[in-house]
Protein backbone atom coordinates (compact mmCIF):
# COMPACT_ATOMS: atom_id res chain seq x y z
CA UNK A 1 0.00 0.00 0.00
CA UNK A 2 1.27 3.36 -0.79
CA UNK A 3 0.27 6.50 0.89
CA UNK A 4 -1.58 9.42 -1.08
CA UNK A 5 -2.10 13.21 -0.50
CA UNK A 6 -5.59 14.53 -1.89
CA UNK A 7 -5.27 18.24 -1.90
CA UNK A 8 -9.11 20.04 -2.65
CA UNK A 9 -9.11 22.72 -5.25
CA UNK A 10 -11.22 25.64 -5.74
CA UNK A 11 -15.23 24.85 -5.85
CA UNK A 12 -17.98 27.05 -5.32
CA UNK A 13 -19.44 28.49 -1.55
CA UNK A 14 -23.03 27.30 -1.04
CA UNK A 15 -25.56 29.45 -2.89
CA UNK A 16 -28.31 28.69 0.28
CA UNK A 17 -28.21 27.10 3.89
CA UNK A 18 -29.82 24.04 2.26
CA UNK A 19 -27.38 23.64 -0.45
CA UNK A 20 -24.28 24.28 2.26
CA UNK A 21 -25.99 21.52 4.81
CA UNK A 22 -26.29 19.38 1.32
CA UNK A 23 -22.99 19.28 0.09
CA UNK A 24 -21.43 19.05 3.92
CA UNK A 25 -23.11 15.82 4.59
CA UNK A 26 -21.69 14.69 1.34
CA UNK A 27 -18.34 15.48 2.24
CA UNK A 28 -18.73 14.04 5.37
CA UNK A 29 -20.05 10.54 3.67
CA UNK A 30 -18.06 10.20 1.82
CA UNK A 31 -15.32 10.49 3.85
CA UNK A 32 -17.39 7.78 6.38
CA UNK A 33 -16.94 5.64 3.03
CA UNK A 34 -12.81 6.22 2.98
CA UNK A 35 -12.79 4.92 6.30
CA UNK A 36 -14.95 2.06 5.92
CA UNK A 37 -13.08 0.96 2.92
CA UNK A 38 -9.91 1.34 4.60
CA UNK A 39 -8.39 3.34 2.71
CA UNK A 40 -8.50 6.32 4.81
CA UNK A 41 -4.94 7.41 6.77
CA UNK A 42 -6.32 10.79 8.14
CA UNK A 43 -8.97 13.13 7.68
CA UNK A 44 -6.49 15.96 7.26
CA UNK A 45 -7.47 19.67 8.06
CA UNK A 46 -9.49 22.29 5.99
CA UNK A 47 -7.32 25.16 5.13
CA UNK A 48 -7.79 29.20 5.97
CA UNK A 49 -8.32 30.90 2.54
CA UNK A 50 -5.58 33.52 3.32
CA UNK A 51 -1.58 33.06 5.10
CA UNK A 52 1.35 34.58 4.69
CA UNK A 53 4.34 33.51 2.17
CA UNK A 54 7.73 34.13 3.14
CA UNK A 55 10.34 33.50 0.39
CA UNK A 56 13.61 34.68 -0.56
CA UNK A 57 17.01 34.67 1.07
CA UNK A 58 15.84 37.57 2.93
CA UNK A 59 12.55 35.72 4.17
CA UNK A 60 10.28 38.69 2.77
CA UNK A 61 6.92 38.05 3.92
CA UNK A 62 3.84 38.50 2.16
CA UNK A 63 0.45 38.47 1.99
CA UNK A 64 0.69 36.18 -0.88
CA UNK A 65 0.07 36.30 -3.85
CA UNK A 66 -1.53 32.55 -3.45
CA UNK A 67 -3.07 30.97 -6.40
CA UNK A 68 -6.36 32.20 -7.54
CA UNK A 69 -9.32 31.03 -6.37
CA UNK A 70 -10.22 28.17 -8.85
CA UNK A 71 -6.98 26.52 -7.67
CA UNK A 72 -6.13 27.74 -4.22
CA UNK A 73 -5.98 24.69 -1.63
CA UNK A 74 -8.88 24.38 0.37
CA UNK A 75 -7.68 21.44 2.74
CA UNK A 76 -6.07 17.81 2.37
CA UNK A 77 -6.50 14.37 3.44
CA UNK A 78 -4.12 11.53 3.80
CA UNK A 79 -5.40 8.29 1.90
CA UNK A 80 -3.73 4.57 1.47
CA UNK A 81 -4.23 2.96 -2.11
CA UNK A 82 -2.25 0.22 -4.01
CA UNK A 83 -1.57 2.67 -6.93
CA UNK A 84 -1.98 5.47 -8.07
CA UNK A 85 -5.07 4.49 -10.03
CA UNK A 86 -6.87 3.06 -7.30
CA UNK A 87 -6.17 6.57 -4.98
CA UNK A 88 -7.35 8.47 -7.97
CA UNK A 89 -10.35 6.00 -8.61
CA UNK A 90 -11.26 6.79 -4.80
CA UNK A 91 -10.99 10.05 -5.35
CA UNK A 92 -13.72 10.46 -8.00
CA UNK A 93 -16.20 9.78 -4.81
CA UNK A 94 -15.35 13.02 -3.87
CA UNK A 95 -18.35 15.81 -3.70
CA UNK A 96 -16.04 19.00 -4.48
CA UNK A 97 -17.07 17.81 -8.21
CA UNK A 98 -20.16 18.87 -7.82
CA UNK A 99 -18.99 21.99 -7.03
CA UNK A 100 -16.84 22.91 -9.72
CA UNK A 101 -13.72 21.83 -7.56
CA UNK A 102 -10.80 19.48 -8.22
CA UNK A 103 -8.99 16.90 -6.71
CA UNK A 104 -4.79 16.68 -6.65
CA UNK A 105 -3.94 13.32 -6.17
CA UNK A 106 -0.17 12.86 -5.27
CA UNK A 107 1.78 9.87 -3.94
CA UNK A 108 3.81 10.73 -0.37
CA UNK A 109 6.99 9.95 -1.64
CA UNK A 110 8.51 6.84 -0.07
CA UNK A 111 12.05 6.29 1.47
CA UNK A 112 12.82 2.41 -0.09
CA UNK A 113 15.56 1.23 2.47
CA UNK B 1 -17.11 24.05 21.55
CA UNK B 2 -18.56 20.91 22.58
CA UNK B 3 -17.30 17.44 21.39
CA UNK B 4 -17.05 16.79 17.93
CA UNK B 5 -18.23 13.71 16.40
CA UNK B 6 -15.64 11.75 13.89
CA UNK B 7 -18.20 8.93 12.43
CA UNK B 8 -20.32 11.95 10.60
CA UNK B 9 -23.01 10.11 11.29
CA UNK B 10 -24.92 12.56 13.24
CA UNK B 11 -28.37 13.10 12.33
CA UNK B 12 -28.95 16.66 11.41
CA UNK B 13 -31.88 17.82 10.98
CA UNK B 14 -32.93 18.93 7.00
CA UNK B 15 -33.79 22.01 8.13
CA UNK B 16 -31.10 22.92 10.88
CA UNK B 17 -29.13 25.34 8.28
CA UNK B 18 -31.78 27.22 7.15
CA UNK B 19 -33.66 27.80 10.68
CA UNK B 20 -30.39 29.03 12.30
CA UNK B 21 -29.58 31.22 9.01
CA UNK B 22 -33.35 33.20 9.72
CA UNK B 23 -31.92 33.35 13.74
CA UNK B 24 -27.96 34.09 13.02
CA UNK B 25 -29.60 37.39 10.73
CA UNK B 26 -32.30 38.67 12.71
CA UNK B 27 -29.64 38.80 15.54
CA UNK B 28 -27.18 40.05 13.85
CA UNK B 29 -29.65 42.84 11.95
CA UNK B 30 -30.18 43.72 15.79
CA UNK B 31 -26.59 44.45 16.46
CA UNK B 32 -25.83 45.87 13.26
CA UNK B 33 -28.67 47.77 12.58
CA UNK B 34 -31.64 47.49 9.52
CA UNK B 35 -29.61 49.46 7.12
CA UNK B 36 -26.71 46.72 7.51
CA UNK B 37 -28.60 44.01 6.59
CA UNK B 38 -26.27 43.23 3.54
CA UNK B 39 -23.34 42.97 6.29
CA UNK B 40 -25.61 40.44 8.53
CA UNK B 41 -25.80 38.33 5.62
CA UNK B 42 -22.43 38.45 4.14
CA UNK B 43 -21.82 37.33 8.45
CA UNK B 44 -24.23 34.27 8.00
CA UNK B 45 -23.04 32.86 4.72
CA UNK B 46 -19.29 33.43 6.46
CA UNK B 47 -19.99 31.64 9.67
CA UNK B 48 -21.80 28.43 7.36
CA UNK B 49 -18.69 28.37 5.00
CA UNK B 50 -16.76 27.91 7.97
CA UNK B 51 -19.07 25.25 9.24
CA UNK B 52 -18.94 23.37 6.34
CA UNK B 53 -15.15 23.26 5.70
CA UNK B 54 -14.32 22.06 9.61
CA UNK B 55 -17.42 19.58 9.67
CA UNK B 56 -17.03 17.72 6.69
CA UNK B 57 -13.49 16.95 7.66
CA UNK B 58 -14.38 16.44 11.44
CA UNK B 59 -17.50 15.71 11.79
CA UNK B 60 -20.75 17.90 12.65
CA UNK B 61 -19.92 18.99 16.70
CA UNK B 62 -22.37 17.77 19.73
CA UNK B 63 -24.34 21.45 19.66
CA UNK B 64 -23.77 22.62 15.44
CA UNK B 65 -26.19 25.25 16.43
CA UNK B 66 -24.37 26.63 19.39
CA UNK B 67 -21.16 26.31 16.99
CA UNK B 68 -22.74 28.36 14.25
CA UNK B 69 -24.07 31.18 16.56
CA UNK B 70 -20.20 31.25 18.46
CA UNK B 71 -18.78 31.56 14.67
CA UNK B 72 -20.90 34.22 13.59
CA UNK B 73 -20.89 36.21 17.23
CA UNK B 74 -16.91 36.14 17.40
CA UNK B 75 -16.93 37.59 13.32
CA UNK B 76 -19.68 40.28 14.47
CA UNK B 77 -17.45 41.37 17.39
CA UNK B 78 -14.36 41.25 15.55
CA UNK B 79 -16.47 43.39 12.97
CA UNK B 80 -17.78 46.32 15.57
CA UNK B 81 -14.32 46.84 16.83
CA UNK B 82 -12.44 47.03 13.15
CA UNK B 83 -15.30 49.68 11.41
CA UNK B 84 -16.30 51.05 14.84
CA UNK B 85 -15.90 54.65 13.07
CA UNK B 86 -16.30 53.65 9.47
CA UNK B 87 -19.98 52.73 9.73
CA UNK B 88 -23.24 53.54 12.17
CA UNK B 89 -24.78 50.88 14.12
CA UNK B 90 -28.17 49.99 15.68
CA UNK B 91 -29.04 53.57 17.27
CA UNK B 92 -30.13 52.11 20.53
CA UNK B 93 -27.27 49.93 20.96
CA UNK B 94 -24.56 52.20 20.10
CA UNK B 95 -23.56 53.44 23.08
CA UNK B 96 -23.07 49.59 24.46
CA UNK B 97 -21.47 48.89 21.13
CA UNK B 98 -18.82 51.64 20.89
CA UNK B 99 -17.01 50.80 24.48
CA UNK B 100 -15.07 47.73 25.01
CA UNK B 101 -16.21 46.79 28.89
CA UNK B 102 -19.70 46.37 26.79
CA UNK B 103 -19.16 45.37 23.14
CA UNK B 104 -19.06 41.23 24.17
CA UNK B 105 -21.66 41.62 26.60
CA UNK B 106 -24.18 42.94 24.25
CA UNK B 107 -23.15 40.77 21.50
CA UNK B 108 -24.42 38.01 24.37
CA UNK B 109 -27.47 39.50 24.98
CA UNK B 110 -28.17 39.77 21.32
CA UNK B 111 -27.30 36.20 20.80
CA UNK B 112 -29.61 34.69 23.76
CA UNK B 113 -32.40 32.51 22.95
CA UNK B 114 -35.04 34.59 23.91
CA UNK B 115 -33.47 37.39 22.26
CA UNK B 116 -33.61 35.82 19.00
CA UNK B 117 -37.04 34.78 19.26
CA UNK B 118 -37.83 38.41 19.57
CA UNK B 119 -36.18 39.42 17.17
CA UNK B 120 -37.50 37.16 14.74
CA UNK B 121 -41.13 38.05 15.28
CA UNK B 122 -40.17 41.54 14.68
CA UNK B 123 -38.56 40.68 11.43
CA UNK B 124 -41.73 39.20 10.68
CA UNK B 125 -43.64 42.24 11.22
CA UNK B 126 -41.02 44.61 9.51
CA UNK B 127 -41.16 42.54 6.37
CA UNK B 128 -44.49 42.87 6.32
CA UNK B 129 -44.18 46.28 5.58
CA UNK B 130 -47.18 48.84 4.10
CA UNK B 131 -44.90 50.06 0.84
CA UNK B 132 -44.58 46.05 -0.07
CA UNK B 133 -46.91 44.45 -2.16
CA UNK B 134 -48.17 40.87 -0.73
CA UNK B 135 -46.09 38.33 -2.53
CA UNK B 136 -43.15 40.83 -1.75
CA UNK B 137 -43.64 39.90 1.60
CA UNK B 138 -43.97 36.03 1.58
CA UNK B 139 -40.49 36.49 -0.42
CA UNK B 140 -39.15 38.35 1.82
CA UNK B 141 -40.59 36.24 5.18
CA UNK B 142 -39.19 33.44 3.24
CA UNK B 143 -35.70 34.54 1.95
CA UNK B 144 -34.52 35.92 6.10
CA UNK B 145 -36.36 34.04 8.69
CA UNK B 146 -36.50 30.53 6.59
CA UNK B 147 -32.96 31.10 4.72
CA UNK B 148 -34.76 30.39 1.36
CA UNK B 149 -32.36 31.55 -2.04
CA UNK B 150 -33.15 33.42 -4.34
CA UNK B 151 -32.93 30.70 -6.72
CA UNK B 152 -34.91 28.26 -4.26
CA UNK B 153 -37.94 31.22 -3.67
CA UNK B 154 -38.45 31.33 -7.76
CA UNK B 155 -38.07 27.10 -7.78
CA UNK B 156 -41.11 27.33 -4.78
CA UNK B 157 -42.92 30.03 -6.77
CA UNK B 158 -42.44 29.00 -10.27
CA UNK B 159 -41.27 32.40 -11.25
CA UNK B 160 -38.48 33.73 -13.39
CA UNK B 161 -34.89 34.01 -11.71
CA UNK B 162 -34.89 37.58 -12.66
CA UNK B 163 -38.18 38.52 -11.64
CA UNK B 164 -37.57 36.77 -8.59
CA UNK B 165 -33.85 38.53 -7.84
CA UNK B 166 -35.37 42.18 -8.42
CA UNK B 167 -38.81 41.55 -6.25
CA UNK B 168 -36.48 40.41 -3.04
CA UNK B 169 -33.91 43.12 -4.03
CA UNK B 170 -36.50 46.06 -4.40
CA UNK B 171 -37.96 44.36 -1.14
CA UNK B 172 -34.94 44.36 0.98
CA UNK B 173 -34.34 47.99 -0.11
CA UNK B 174 -37.68 48.82 1.13
CA UNK B 175 -36.64 46.72 4.30
CA UNK B 176 -33.27 48.39 4.55
CA UNK B 177 -34.32 51.83 4.07
CA UNK B 178 -36.85 51.84 6.94
CA UNK B 179 -34.95 53.70 10.21
CA UNK B 180 -35.69 50.71 12.46
CA UNK B 181 -37.13 47.19 12.99
CA UNK B 182 -40.98 46.90 13.92
CA UNK B 183 -41.33 47.32 17.72
CA UNK B 184 -43.49 44.51 18.58
CA UNK B 185 -44.28 45.89 21.99
CA UNK B 186 -46.06 48.40 20.85
CA UNK B 187 -49.30 47.57 21.23
CA UNK B 188 -51.76 49.20 18.75
CA UNK B 189 -49.11 48.87 16.19
CA UNK B 190 -48.76 45.52 16.81
CA UNK B 191 -52.67 44.96 16.11
CA UNK B 192 -52.81 47.22 13.37
CA UNK B 193 -50.13 45.07 10.98
CA UNK B 194 -51.14 41.90 12.35
CA UNK B 195 -53.57 40.92 9.54
CA UNK B 196 -50.46 41.63 7.11
CA UNK B 197 -48.88 39.29 8.53
CA UNK B 198 -51.07 37.10 8.73
CA UNK B 199 -51.96 37.23 5.34
CA UNK B 200 -48.58 36.47 4.34
CA UNK B 201 -48.04 33.17 6.49
CA UNK B 202 -51.78 32.33 4.79
CA UNK B 203 -50.12 32.69 1.44
CA UNK B 204 -46.86 30.90 2.61
CA UNK B 205 -48.95 27.96 3.31
CA UNK B 206 -51.07 28.25 0.19
CA UNK B 207 -48.50 28.36 -1.94
CA UNK B 208 -47.12 24.95 -0.09
CA UNK B 209 -51.13 23.55 -0.86
CA UNK B 210 -52.14 24.52 -4.04
CA UNK B 211 -49.10 25.97 -5.48
CA UNK B 212 -47.57 25.68 -8.75
CA UNK B 213 -44.58 23.55 -7.59
CA UNK B 214 -44.25 19.93 -9.25
CA UNK B 215 -41.72 19.08 -6.43
CA UNK B 216 -44.20 17.72 -3.34
CA UNK B 217 -41.08 18.00 -0.58
CA UNK B 218 -40.53 21.56 -1.43
CA UNK B 219 -44.54 22.57 -1.16
CA UNK B 220 -44.34 20.18 2.19
CA UNK B 221 -41.64 22.66 3.26
CA UNK B 222 -43.59 26.09 2.74
CA UNK B 223 -46.32 24.64 4.67
CA UNK B 224 -44.22 23.55 7.57
CA UNK B 225 -42.38 27.09 7.51
CA UNK B 226 -45.60 28.55 7.41
CA UNK B 227 -46.97 26.44 10.38
CA UNK B 228 -43.48 27.33 11.95
CA UNK B 229 -43.60 30.96 11.88
CA UNK B 230 -47.41 31.23 12.90
CA UNK B 231 -46.24 28.89 16.00
CA UNK B 232 -43.69 31.84 16.85
CA UNK B 233 -46.50 34.46 16.33
CA UNK B 234 -48.78 32.50 18.75
CA UNK B 235 -46.27 32.13 21.02
CA UNK B 236 -46.21 35.95 21.78
CA UNK B 237 -49.17 37.49 23.95
CA UNK B 238 -49.98 39.92 21.60
CA UNK B 239 -49.84 37.69 18.59
CA UNK B 240 -52.09 35.08 20.29
CA UNK B 241 -55.40 36.21 18.48
CA UNK B 242 -58.26 34.24 17.64
CA UNK B 243 -58.07 35.09 14.14
CA UNK B 244 -54.28 33.52 14.38
CA UNK B 245 -55.64 30.43 16.01
CA UNK B 246 -58.40 30.28 13.26
CA UNK B 247 -55.40 30.60 11.07
CA UNK B 248 -53.23 28.33 12.59
CA UNK B 249 -56.44 25.92 12.74
CA UNK B 250 -56.44 25.92 8.74
CA UNK B 251 -53.60 25.07 8.08
CA UNK B 252 -53.84 21.92 10.72
CA UNK B 253 -56.19 20.64 9.07
CA UNK B 254 -55.40 21.18 5.36
CA UNK B 255 -51.53 19.56 6.35
CA UNK B 256 -53.40 16.71 8.18
CA UNK B 257 -54.40 15.95 4.10
CA UNK B 258 -51.41 17.07 2.63
CA UNK B 259 -50.78 13.09 3.33
CA UNK B 260 -53.73 12.00 0.91
CA UNK B 261 -53.50 14.44 -2.09
CA UNK B 262 -50.70 12.28 -3.84
CA UNK B 263 -51.45 8.59 -4.36
CA UNK B 264 -49.07 5.54 -4.23
CA UNK B 265 -48.26 6.14 -7.75
CA UNK B 266 -47.32 9.90 -6.75
CA UNK B 267 -50.28 11.01 -8.71
CA UNK B 268 -52.54 13.84 -7.45
CA UNK B 269 -55.61 12.94 -6.28
CA UNK B 270 -58.84 15.30 -5.64
CA UNK B 271 -60.80 16.09 -2.16
CA UNK B 272 -63.17 13.53 -3.43
CA UNK B 273 -61.36 10.70 -3.62
CA UNK B 274 -59.07 11.12 -1.68
CA UNK B 275 -57.92 8.20 0.81
CA UNK B 276 -58.90 9.57 3.31
CA UNK B 277 -57.64 7.00 6.22
CA UNK B 278 -53.93 8.80 4.91
CA UNK B 279 -55.20 12.21 6.71
CA UNK B 280 -53.48 12.80 9.99
CA UNK B 281 -55.53 12.47 12.57
CA UNK B 282 -52.94 14.16 14.97
CA UNK B 283 -53.02 16.85 12.73
CA UNK B 284 -56.83 16.92 12.16
CA UNK B 285 -57.43 17.03 16.02
CA UNK B 286 -54.70 19.90 16.53
CA UNK B 287 -57.41 21.70 14.06
CA UNK B 288 -60.06 21.13 16.25
CA UNK B 289 -58.78 22.24 19.28
CA UNK B 290 -57.00 25.44 17.91
CA UNK B 291 -60.06 26.64 16.41
CA UNK B 292 -62.06 25.78 19.73
CA UNK B 293 -59.39 28.31 20.98
CA UNK B 294 -60.65 30.63 18.12
CA UNK B 295 -64.47 31.03 18.67
CA UNK B 296 -63.69 33.99 21.08
CA UNK B 297 -64.18 37.59 20.48
CA UNK B 298 -66.49 38.89 18.25
CA UNK B 299 -64.64 39.38 15.42
CA UNK B 300 -64.39 36.33 12.63
CA UNK B 301 -61.89 36.78 10.12
CA UNK B 302 -61.75 34.70 6.85
CA UNK B 303 -59.22 31.89 8.63
CA UNK B 304 -62.47 31.09 11.15
CA UNK B 305 -64.60 30.25 8.11
CA UNK B 306 -61.98 28.72 6.08
CA UNK B 307 -61.15 26.44 9.30
CA UNK B 308 -64.91 25.67 9.33
CA UNK B 309 -65.11 24.53 6.08
CA UNK B 310 -61.93 22.29 6.49
CA UNK B 311 -63.33 21.10 9.84
CA UNK B 312 -66.61 19.71 8.12
CA UNK B 313 -64.05 17.89 5.46
CA UNK B 314 -62.31 16.44 8.27
CA UNK B 315 -65.26 15.58 10.06
CA UNK B 316 -66.81 13.39 7.06
CA UNK B 317 -65.00 9.94 7.35
CA UNK B 318 -66.28 9.06 3.70
CA UNK B 319 -66.45 12.07 0.95
CA UNK B 320 -70.44 10.99 1.03
CA UNK B 321 -70.72 12.06 4.71
CA UNK B 322 -69.59 15.64 3.87
CA UNK B 323 -72.51 17.98 5.01
CA UNK B 324 -72.65 20.21 1.70
CA UNK B 325 -74.70 22.51 2.88
CA UNK B 326 -73.06 23.26 5.75
CA UNK B 327 -70.25 23.71 3.23
CA UNK B 328 -72.11 26.25 0.70
CA UNK B 329 -73.23 28.39 4.14
CA UNK B 330 -69.69 28.65 4.88
CA UNK B 331 -68.85 29.60 1.69
CA UNK B 332 -71.56 32.55 1.66
CA UNK B 333 -69.96 33.74 4.61
CA UNK B 334 -66.41 33.59 3.21
CA UNK B 335 -68.01 35.48 -0.06
CA UNK B 336 -69.21 38.68 2.24
CA UNK B 337 -65.65 38.34 4.21
CA UNK B 338 -63.16 37.82 1.25
CA UNK B 339 -64.82 37.89 -2.49
CA UNK B 340 -62.65 36.42 -4.94
CA UNK B 341 -63.23 34.40 -7.87
CA UNK B 342 -61.65 31.85 -6.81
CA UNK B 343 -63.70 31.41 -3.63
CA UNK B 344 -66.83 31.95 -5.75
CA UNK B 345 -65.72 28.65 -7.51
CA UNK B 346 -65.28 26.87 -4.65
CA UNK B 347 -69.08 27.46 -3.33
CA UNK B 348 -70.48 26.85 -7.17
CA UNK B 349 -68.17 23.12 -6.69
CA UNK B 350 -69.81 23.21 -3.32
CA UNK B 351 -73.07 23.85 -4.49
CA UNK B 352 -73.14 21.30 -7.14
CA UNK B 353 -72.59 18.68 -4.55
CA UNK B 354 -75.43 19.61 -2.46
CA UNK B 355 -77.96 20.43 -5.67
CA UNK B 356 -76.43 18.80 -8.51
CA UNK B 357 -74.20 19.74 -11.07
CA UNK B 358 -76.75 21.91 -13.44
CA UNK B 359 -77.01 24.13 -10.05
CA UNK B 360 -73.11 24.24 -9.71
CA UNK B 361 -73.24 24.98 -13.62
CA UNK B 362 -75.49 27.86 -13.40
CA UNK B 363 -73.56 29.53 -9.86
CA UNK B 364 -70.36 28.84 -11.75
CA UNK B 365 -72.01 30.70 -15.05
CA UNK B 366 -73.08 33.67 -12.25
CA UNK B 367 -69.37 34.42 -11.03
CA UNK B 368 -68.46 37.86 -11.55
CA UNK B 369 -65.06 38.74 -12.79
CA UNK B 370 -65.25 34.54 -14.16
CA UNK B 371 -62.46 36.08 -16.75
CA UNK B 372 -59.91 35.90 -14.06
CA UNK B 373 -60.54 32.22 -13.81
CA UNK B 374 -59.74 31.36 -17.10
CA UNK B 375 -56.20 31.19 -16.66
CA UNK B 376 -56.77 28.66 -13.72
CA UNK B 377 -56.64 25.38 -14.69
CA UNK B 378 -58.77 24.08 -11.90
CA UNK B 379 -61.55 26.60 -12.94
CA UNK B 380 -61.81 24.15 -16.55
CA UNK B 381 -61.57 21.11 -14.69
CA UNK B 382 -64.46 22.22 -12.58
CA UNK B 383 -66.38 22.73 -15.71
CA UNK B 384 -65.47 19.50 -16.55
CA UNK B 385 -66.24 17.44 -13.86
CA UNK B 386 -69.90 18.96 -13.56
CA UNK B 387 -70.20 18.46 -17.48
CA UNK B 388 -69.27 14.76 -17.12
CA UNK B 389 -71.91 14.43 -14.07
CA UNK B 390 -74.39 15.87 -16.48
CA UNK B 391 -73.24 12.96 -18.72
CA UNK B 392 -72.13 15.51 -21.55
CA UNK B 393 -68.86 13.68 -22.07
CA UNK B 394 -68.08 16.12 -25.38
CA UNK B 395 -68.23 19.44 -23.13
CA UNK B 396 -66.61 17.71 -20.68
CA UNK B 397 -63.43 16.63 -22.59
CA UNK B 398 -63.02 20.05 -24.04
CA UNK B 399 -63.06 21.64 -20.54
CA UNK B 400 -60.22 19.17 -19.41
CA UNK B 401 -58.38 19.63 -22.62
CA UNK B 402 -58.39 23.71 -21.92
CA UNK B 403 -56.97 22.01 -18.51
CA UNK B 404 -54.37 20.57 -19.53
CA UNK B 405 -53.05 23.04 -21.89
CA UNK B 406 -52.80 25.39 -18.60
CA UNK B 407 -51.64 22.49 -15.88
CA UNK B 408 -48.42 24.30 -14.06
CA UNK B 409 -46.13 20.94 -13.78
CA UNK B 410 -46.10 17.40 -14.77
CA UNK B 411 -48.03 16.00 -12.04
CA UNK B 412 -51.37 18.65 -12.65
CA UNK B 413 -51.02 17.22 -16.35
CA UNK B 414 -51.29 14.02 -15.47
CA UNK B 415 -54.50 14.29 -13.34
CA UNK B 416 -56.05 16.20 -16.34
CA UNK B 417 -54.61 14.26 -19.08
CA UNK B 418 -56.54 11.33 -16.79
CA UNK B 419 -59.51 13.25 -16.85
CA UNK B 420 -59.45 13.68 -20.87
CA UNK B 421 -59.39 10.03 -21.17
CA UNK B 422 -62.69 9.24 -18.59
CA UNK B 423 -64.37 11.29 -21.09
CA UNK B 424 -63.33 9.30 -23.96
Amino acid sequence: MTEFIYLYRGGESPKSPAEGQETMQKWMAWMKELGEKGNLKAVGSPLEKTGKLVSGKSKVVSDGPFAEAKDLIGGYTLVTAKDIDEAVELSKGCPIFLVGGAVEVRPILQMNM
Amino acid sequence: MGLIQQSGGAELDPQMFRHESGRMVVALTRLFGIHNLALAEDVVQDAFCRAIEVWKFKGVPANPAAWLMATAKHRAVDILRRERTARTYEPELTRMIESEWTLVPTVHEVFEAHAIEDEQLRMMFSCCHPRLREDARVALVLHILCGFSVGEIAGAFVSGLAATEKRITRAKKVLAGSKKLFDVAEGAEFSRRLPDVQRALYLLFNEGYHGASAETAVRGELCREAMRLTAMLLAHPLGRTPGTQALAALMSFNAARLPGRVDAAGNLSSLLEQDRAKWDRGMVAEGVRLLELSATGLEVMEYHVEAAIAAVHARASRMEETDWAAIVALYDTLMTLRPSPVVALNRAIAVAQKDGPERGLEEIGLIADRERLKAYPFYWAALGELELRRGRREFAREHFGAARKLARNPMERRFLEGRVRVCK
